[in-house]
């Protein structure tokens, strides 16, 4: 491991709160990997060598696991994490135009980052936002009713630095590696901050009330 | 007319509705401090008296579930939440979450005391960022009010609850699977005997629910049995979040009692978007066989959606209208089934490889009618040969379509290629000629 030593220091710190969290050590091991990437924007080989230390299992092992899931990356990420759902309900109602417009835009494809490393892209599977379709996430945060212009704007603002706002969820969209450490279960105190409830989800209850229905007492 | 029955999310549009003062003021918590009161076994017999079903897709008895736990050994015994809510359609367990999370903790809460569990876990999906942020404050606000923690109100129970976020993969949220991945594991399905009930987290007895399964349990400890009897059907007691998406003017979540059908649903939801016709719809999510506008007056509970030729699984309701390409939209769930494919058993790994080949080609026009017949040849070697009900899932798109629109298929060889415009179909306009390639995942 190549890590400075204030940077171990703090990792080993944060490491030990995480395995605080499970009556067995190697449970850690996804919220570790989410760690690693809030350090080093993806799954280093240092980072795995961490992780395998903290779990005590082989690198080989801790690899194995990593590369299962899709949100660990392999090579360093872009600032921002943008994904387009292409999944059928989303695709349907525009996400593949979507998808089209921004990938042409920004020069790249799935999985790939733009040279000046601020976005990497994705076809993103169902993000459970469907009533909200079309849908695009940015690192990890909900980006509602997207038309091709709208996701543009996002995508443009995000290549000129200026801060993105999702429209449901925190204030403002945090940097990939801030948003992986909590993701590691570290709260970044910003829970309340809100954009207001979206339509969809109280449009159930707005009928009911409207029409002065409840499930009896 | 059924009434929509707003009790999960009878508080989503109050001020700061996720906080745990909203929610107390709400008359939260007071569910679990009468749980504490009672003999564990009581609550699981009112959980079991209820007729709560699992939220989660299949739909089995909560309560039996709960009893199928081994006798206390003194040793640890756990409650894991599946919140990984990845089946597409599915968006009702995050809504939840987002706006009411401590009607989760609080279910927590009073499970984990009626199994006797001391640590209990909620699975969350990883690509949900301020999900996980509500959920840790709410865990957090539960501790510093003394609704988690050691001696709970002054009973002697000591519950300790860890919300742990996933990374990225839909086989995690198949319980055996989302063990594993919760043991640091890949999140692979395991063989079934032992259930986790008896060997699951840490080989130890398990109780595995969906996020809504859990929720729903403070209201009947509050409001009691009959109270939640008196909604539903015969066999489909009680409410449940329905999730219409899709083509119609107002998409949401209607939390109404199970049996209600999607002709009122719709009708609630502002009809059809632009007044076109229903074509399809998935009853359940993308693993439930296609519905039509023939099951528009189906009742949505678990016996009539089954005997109707699907699943009512988790309430999915993805409506298509008439401009859509069912051909499309299997083909893009078969990519997904192929790509979260977990690879274990050779069935579903080939299978749904093969699968999306075919439909690729078929919908860009390059198919033949033999692979029409092939589709359903591959699908018969998927169906109760896979190791998880992701196999099987698969299948479902594709040989409900091929029933009910064959010839949109076979149309598509005739033209060589899509009959239909795709913008047609979108939200916005656009020319639909931009799109004519469009890449395969
Ligand atoms: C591929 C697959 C994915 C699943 N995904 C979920 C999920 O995201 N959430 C969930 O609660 N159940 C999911 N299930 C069902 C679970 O295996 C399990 O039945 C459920 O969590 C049990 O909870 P319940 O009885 O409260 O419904 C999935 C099943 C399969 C086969
Ligand atoms: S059916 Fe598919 S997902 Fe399930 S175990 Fe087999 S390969 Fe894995
Ligand atoms: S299909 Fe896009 S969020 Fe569900």
């Amino acid at each position: 491991m190549t890590y400075a030593a204030d940077t171990l220091a703090q990792l080993e710190k944060d490491a030990a709160e995480i395995l605080g969290r499970y009556p067995v050590r190697r449970s850690a091991l996804l919220p570790l990997l989410h760690l690693v990437q809030s350090v080093d924007g993806y799954v280093s080989p240092d980072g795995i060598a961490f992780c395998a230390t903290q779990v005590e299992l082989t690198s080989a092992e801790v690899s194995a696991v990593a590369t299962f899931y899709t949100q660990y990356k392999r090579r360093p990420n872009g600032e921002y994490q943008v994904g387009v759902c292409t999944n059928t309900l989303c695709a349907i109602m525009g996400g593949d135009e979507i998808w089209r417009r921004v990938s042409e835009h920004c020069g790249v494809g799935h999985d790939e980052t733009t040279p000046d490393g601020k976005i990497t892209l994705e076809r993103l599977e169902c993000n459970a936002a469907c009533d909200y379709a079309p849908v695009m996430m940015v690192n990890w945060e909900f980006f509602d009713n997207m038309t091709p212009d709208r996701a543009l704007r996002v995508v443009d603002d995000i290549l000129e630095g200026r801060d993105v706002v999702p429209t449901r969820g925190s204030a403002k969209v945090a940097p990939f590696k801030e948003v992986s450490r909590v993701l590691a279960g570290f709260e970044d105190g910003r829970a309340d901050e809100d954009q207001g409830i979206g339509e969809p989800t109280v449009v159930g209850l707005k009928v009911a009330r409207e029409q002065g229905w409840e499930a009896s007492k | 007319m059924t009434d929509l029955t707003p009790v999960l999310s009878a508080t989503w549009d109050a001020e700061q509705s996720w906080k745990l003062g909203t929610y107390e003021e709400h008359g939260g918590y007071g569910a679990l401090k009468k749980a504490l009161g009672m003999p564990p076994a009581d609550i699981i017999q009112a959980v079991k008296d209820s007729g709560l079903r699992g939220r989660g897709g299949a739909g089995f008895p909560t309560g039996m579930k709960w009893g199928f736990l081994p006798p206390d050994d003194g040793k640890p015994r756990y409650l894991v939440v599946n919140a990984d809510e990845s089946e597409p359609g599915t968006c009702k367990d995050i809504p939840t979450m987002l706006s009411a999370p401590h009607v989760l903790v609080e279910g927590v809460a009073i499970t984990s005391f009626a199994i006797g569990c001391n640590h209990a876990f909620i699975y969350l999906r990883g690509e949900v960022v301020h999900v996980y942020r509500r959920l840790m404050q709410a865990v957090r606000e539960a501790y510093e009010a003394g609704h988690l923690g050691k001696d709970i109100h002054g009973s002697g129970y000591d519950l300790d609850v860890t919300v742990h976020a996933g990374a990225g993969a839909y086989i995690c949220g198949e319980e055996t699977a989302l063990l594993d991945s919760l043991e640091g594991r890949r999140g692979q399905p395991r063989l079934k005997p032992p259930f986790p009930a008896v060997e699951g987290l840490y080989a130890r007895p398990t109780v595995v629910n969906n996020v809504e399964s859990i929720a729903s349990v403070p209201s009947i400890v509050d409001k009691g049995v009959d109270w939640f009897t008196s909604m539903g059907t015969e066999r489909s007691k009680g409410m449940g979040l329905f999730s219409l998406s899709g083509h119609v003017n107002k998409p949401g979540q209607y939390e109404a009692p199970l049996g209600i059908s999607l002709r009122e649903l719709i009708d609630m939801a502002g009809g059809m978007r632009g007044g076109k016709e229903l074509k399809f719809w998935t009853p359940g999510g993308s693993s439930t066989p296609l519905f039509t506008a023939e099951h528009l007056d189906t009742p949505l509970d678990y016996e009539s959606v089954g005997a109707a030729g699907s699943m009512l699984g988790t309430r999915a309701l993805q409506i298509f209208d008439e401009t859509t390409c069912v051909v499309r939209a299997v083909t893009r769930w078969t990519e997904f089934y192929k790509h979260e494919s977990c690879g274990k058993c050779t069935p579903c790994r080939e299978g749904t490889f093969w699968l999306a080949q075919i439909l690729e080609r078929l919908e860009d026009g390059h198919g033949t009618d033999a692979d029409i017949q092939q589709l359903l040849d591959t699908c018969d070697s998927i169906l109760g040969r896979s190791f998880c009900a992701l196999g099987d899932g698969a299948t479902s798109c594709i040989t409900s379509s091929v029933k009910l629109f064959r010839e949109e298929y076979e149309a598509h060889v005739q033209q060589g290629g899509c009959p239909f415009d795709h913008s047609a179909a979108a939200l916005f306009d656009y020319a639909s000629a931009e799109t004519a390639e469009e890449a395969h995942a």
